[in-house]
């Protein structure tokens, strides 16, 4: 029976074309593969070129990585516990107020970056605003603020302003912004329209329309991003300060720079820990505000 | 026909939604306080933070106003190509750099997975360890390995490695916990040992993630790689500051130009090549 099924089946014309056209998709997708490793072992060859890797040199830089680590471990013994630590932190005062810095700016910049991102982002909406000339400014506004990194505008910044905090609190507004403005807009063309056409239809204006019908749909939505901006600000504030923009980066730069080995373990640690309170306690909010919202 | 409510219907409203129209003193009050308190932060905030420094502030506009018109228009001055260099470098260093993490990271990531080593203590441990090199950020790696390897854009490979192998390493653990267990019986039951268990039930399944995971933090890296050279560590970062360092904006200018050039072409085609792998997924 089934040897029949075969000598008819190798006979017929259905199944001859079945195996032709299984033979060219099969040669097809080797033919796929074989670009996809050849492109890949491409890019791997150019970056390798480019990015100037050198597998011996960096074999023989390993031992001082290694070292470089060890060096910035502090000498701790037990019996003298208590001084070790206050001699690896010995700048403890200092550096907290570096990290409360730190964290100013963060807010300052977040708070400046919900503020004109609430301002732009109504108009930036397809759906709220018929105007098409203001919803394009709006929207390539956004788009600038947020696509030239922070550090850029850093850089610019404290060429104009002098070292400082001040630099890092506009480059990081600025690129907040941007990124804000963009998850508001969003969210706004999400919005039930019934609510703005009822304000509307009850003789209100457009500011109205925003205050009475918009707003309330998407507040929580903007808290909730808004706190997730400030857990990545304070990621950043802490880092603009490599380019002279205030706050901790500075002090850990000048340390990095200085070859001050266990001052970079110290605020290392200190900037890690605080980041993850933060990260943490924010998560909290958010899920507290996401939770009202499901529940109202 | 026009309705409208009569003062009696309205007072009944009133009436029945007491909190909207008639909040309590003691709600209005906290509130208050809860709005002076935000305001008297932010002051203070500013006050810390230079923001009434007004001749600083002053003068420092001025010399903004300098910067944008020296900016405008760009221009390349000859050095065209040694940016495109640049550029092309930046893309080598997200690459590698990526490339690298990812490979770090699977073998880290099953390590790191519940359920392929149930040990709490040793799960506890890794993870912490993955927070720990994901906690850092890849300017500070970049400044530590400056220091390892020299000036350059390998520092800024390893750099990127460093950060994203954690990220990598704690998304992709995360995958292979929520992986589906019945292969993975089915495979120990036909006789494998835990390597080919592995190998063949949980490397399928989560092949696709790690790869689309990939792609996605080699567009954000690309990103991160055009700052690493800020500090010193190659690609066009490196450029960008040395044209600002030397004064020479309309090059400066150009240069931002390009890297967000760069930035929306690397967006859009992982965009694609990611959307091809999920269909393919899908028709698979």
């Amino acid at each position: 029976m089934t040897l029949f099924f075969k000598k008819d089946l190798n006979k017929s014309e259905a199944y001859a074309a079945f195996r032709q056209t299984e033979a060219r998709l099969r040669r097809a997708k080797n033919m796929r593969t074989i670009i996809f490793v050849a492109v890949f072992i491409l890019a791997l060859w150019a970056s390798a070129h480019v990015g100037e890797v050198d597998i011996p040199e960096f074999i023989e830089g390993l031992p001082s990585f290694f070292n470089y680590f060890q060096q910035t471990l502090p000498e701790i013994d037990a019996p003298t516990f208590r001084e070790d630590i206050s001699d690896w932190y010995w700048g403890i005062d200092k550096w907290l107020l570096f990290l409360w810095d730190t964290v100013l700016i963060a807010f300052l910049a977040t708070l400046f970056g919900f503020i004109s991102a609430f301002m732009l982002c109504f108009a930036a909406s397809r759906n709220l605003n018929k105007n098409y000339w203001t919803y394009f400014v709006c929207r390539r506004i956004l788009e600038i603020a947020r696509s030239v990194p922070e550090l850029v505008y850093a850089l610019i910044f404290v060429f104009s302003f002098g070292i400082g905090p001040f630099p890092g609190v506009l480059a990081i507004a600025i690129h907040s912004c941007g990124a804000l403005g963009k998850l508001f807009s969003e969210v706004n063309e999400n919005v039930d329209l019934g609510a703005t056409e009822g304000v509307m239809a009850s003789g209100g204006n457009w500011f109205q329309m925003i205050r009475y019908a918009v707003v309330p749909q998407v507040f929580p939505n903007f808290m909730s991003y808004t706190l997730l901006r400030f857990e990545i600000n304070v990621r950043a504030a802490s880092v603009v300060g490599f380019v002279g923009a205030g706050g901790i980066g500075q002090e850990l730069m000048t340390s990095i720079r200085q070859f001050l080995y266990t001052d970079v373990s110290a605020i290392v640690l200190m900037l890690v820990c605080a980041v993850a309170i933060i990260d943490v306690s924010c998560e909290k909010i958010r899920h507290r505000i996401i939770g009202q919202e499901v529940l109202v | 026909m026009s309705q409208q409510l009569t003062v009696n219907e309205i007072t009944q409203i009133r009436r029945q939604y007491p909190a909207i129209f008639d909040r309590p003193l003691k709600q209005r009050l906290v509130q208050c306080l809860i709005w002076a308190a935000f305001t008297a932060f932010a002051i203070y905030c500013l006050v810390q933070l230079g923001f009434f420094n007004f001749g600083m502030i002053k003068s420092g506009l001025g010399k903004l106003y300098g910067v944008v018109s020296f900016m405008l228009p760009p221009a390349a001055k000859g050095r065209f190509l040694a940016f495109l260099w640049a550029i092309f470098e930046t893309l080598g260093m997200a690459f590698l750099g990526t490339l690298l993490a990812a490979l770090l990271a699977v073998p880290m990531g099953f390590l790191g997975s519940k359920n392929v080593i149930g040990n709490p203590v040793f799960h506890f441990g890794l993870r912490r360890i993955f927070d720990f090199l994901r906690g850092i950020d890849a300017l500070i790696w970049a400044l530590v390995w400056i220091n390892v390897v020299g000036l350059g854009p390998f520092a800024g490979i390893l750099a990127i490695a460093c950060s994203v192998s954690g990220e990598l390493a704690k998304l992709f653990s995360e995958a292979i916990e929520n992986v589906d267990r019945k292969p993975i019986d089915g495979v120990r039951a036909s006789g494998a040992n835990t390597v080919q268990t592995m190998r063949y039930a949980i490397l399928p399944q989560v092949f696709p993630v790690i790869l689309s995971t990939s792609l996605y933090y080699f567009e954000s890296n690309t990103r991160s790689a055009t700052i690493l050279g800020i500090v010193g560590a190659g690609g066009i970062g490196l450029q960008l500051a040395d044209r600002i360092r030397v004064l020479a904006w309309d090059q400066a200018s150009l240069i931002i130009i390009m890297i967000l050039v760069t930035v929306y072409l690397i967006d859009n085609l992982s965009n694609k090549i990611r959307h091809h792998f999920i269909k393919a997924q899908e028709i698979n």
